[in-house]
């Protein structure tokens, strides 16, 4: 029998909305204080949701062992006090939520296997949220 | 089609244990969980049923008897209970997040009058939750 497991896991890091495609005033009636050259933070709440069979003998979708050290290894200390402006990935894309949303989409996806990855959501602040199920799959 | 979600609060103690593992195996896998003595955890369960709007009353269901039916099959069984020895279910699984969230489901689904079943969500803590969309879903 199929059920979805979400864990919440915290990080907090710092970033700039700017867009080298756009001009500097493009860039401030876009992200307003968002584009504030120093940057700011934010405490981020990431879920993770997997899916997949309950396995009888363990009574489990997948250890929560695996998922959390999956995590933690891949992309909370990827994340976790740092500045995304300075990350590779961020390099040319803008460190919206939405494109970290997709970033860490992908990383699960490429790397954790113990369990089928349904979505990830992230919570900026406490008002706005963001969910990613992959490129071809519409949000449930 | 309309949701409604009526959330519920229970404490109960349980622990991880197959018998059919060896004690390391269990240990292996279940890590803390498998002390014998079990732990407790604040549940909070969140049942969401679906259904068309009643045009006399205004309700997808009557919240008071979704409310008892809850308490009856839910809470009355589960609440300040260790799972594995009181709760007839757990005596040949495990009570893992995920067999909650399916022992709930099936011990509300047939007990519902008006609505459908449609989400039993369990959350273990406010940071660990289970979903389950029924036996057929491919939720």
């Amino acid at each position: 029998m199929k059920a979805h497991l979400t864990r919440r896991y915290l990080f907090s890091a710092s970033h700039r909305l700017h867009s080298d495609a756009m001009s500097a005033e493009e860039n401030r009636a876009t992200y307003g204080k968002c584009n504030n050259p120093y940057g700011h933070g934010h405490n981020y709440r990431l879920e993770v949701t997997v899916s997949g069979p309950v396995d009888h003998r363990t009574g489990m979708v997948c250890n929560l062992v695996d998922l959390d050290g999956f995590v933690e290894r891949e992309v909370l200390s990827r994340y976790d006090l740092e500045n995304l402006n300075t990350l590779q990935e961020f390099a040319k894309n803008v460190p919206t939520t939405e494109n970290l949303c997709v970033e860490i989409f992908e990383i699960l996806q490429r790397g954790f296997r113990q369990a089928h990855l349904e979505r990830v959501r992230i919570e900026e602040t406490m008002m706005n949220s963001f969910e990613y199920s992959g490129a071809a799959a519409p949000l449930k | 089609m309309v949701y409604l979600t009526r959330k519920a609060e229970f404490s109960a103690s349980h622990y991880y244990h197959n018998p059919d593992f060896t004690p390391e195996e269990n240990r292996r896998i279940f890590g803390k969980c498998n002390n014998p003595n079990g732990h407790g955890h604040n549940y909070t369960l969140e049942v969401t049923v679906k259904g068309e709007v009643d045009p006399r009353s205004g309700f997808v269901v009557d919240l008071k008897q979704l409310k008892e039916v809850m308490h009856r099959e839910v809470l009355d069984a589960m609440d300040h209970r260790f799972l594995n020895k009181e709760v007839p279910e757990f005596l040949t699984r495990i009570p893992t997040t995920e067999n909650l969230a399916i022992a709930i489901w099936q011990r509300l689904e047939s007990k519902l009058e008006q609505a459908k079943l449609h989400r039993i969500r369990v959350y273990e803590t406010p940071d660990l939750f289970v979903d389950f969309y029924g036996e057929s879903s491919e939720g």
